[in-house]
């Protein structure tokens, strides 16, 4: 699955956007598998609190099953307006 | 109803007036202008608003969709700027058109409201100083409670 990454959190894995090939059954499940491939993903995903994700491009919590999503996206609490 | 995420500066006169011209039946347009504001000491260079391609026009597309229902609305217009922008240029605007003020004021309220803190936009500032990433706001938070 496609995953995408904003503001600070794209700056500190480095990325923007990458394929992953999962087994994980939900978005928190997935975090965990990020974090354990390198510290930057660690480092990004060490406070939870600070992050929210999209399943799809809609807001979910961190225990929604990935389903049969085709994105994921990671990033900070929105500052619009 | 008009969404548009754009790096494009527009003229907000320009789109108040079409907007007001396309709504004869509205009595009331309701409209509100971001603008990038300086800080108190003066040393922002510019802002970068970085955003979700596609999710920020579905996000605020669902915002604007729930104001018009809730409110009655004749039209809304949401029209939202990405990319570097300097101090005292606009970032965004919002208008509402309803056929009385009451609804027109309320659903551009709770419009800005929502676009705070549930449209994904990201904002980080340059000043003399460095560059620093704009932390959200608990208060913009609270702020959805109230509808």
């Amino acid at each position: 699955m496609k995953v995408l990454y904003f503001a600070w959190l794209r700056e500190r894995i480095g990325l923007s956007a990458e394929d992953v090939e999962t087994s994980a059954e939900t978005i928190k499940e997935l975090v965990h598998e990020l974090s354990s491939r390198a510290p930057r993903y660690e480092a990004a995903f060490s406070d939870l609190s600070a992050v929210r994700c999209a399943l799809d491009q809609n807001l979910v919590p961190f225990d929604t099953p990935l389903g049969d999503a085709r994105e994921v996206a990671f990033f900070p609490p929105m500052t619009g307006g | 109803m008009y969404v548009k995420i754009q790096e494009a500066a527009f003229d907000v006169g320009a789109q108040i007036n079409a907007f007001s011209q396309r709504h004869s039946k509205m009595g009331a347009i309701a409209t509100f202008t971001g603008i990038v504001r300086d800080n108190d000491d003066e040393t922002l260079k510019a802002m970068e608003i970085e955003h979700y391609p596609g999710m920020a026009e579905k996000a605020i597309s669902e915002i604007v969709q729930s104001a018009v229902e809730r409110w009655s609305l004749g039209d809304a217009l949401v029209i939202h700027r990405f990319g570097t922008l300097a101090p005292g240029e606009i970032i965004m605007m919002v208008a509402t058109a309803a056929v009385h003020r009451k609804d027109a004021f309320e659903a551009a309220e709770f419009l800005m409201d929502y676009l705070k803190s549930r449209a994904p936009f990201w904002k980080k500032e340059i000043t003399k100083e460095g560059v620093t990433w704009v932390p959200s706001k608990q208060n913009d938070e609270d702020a959805l409670d109230r509808w």
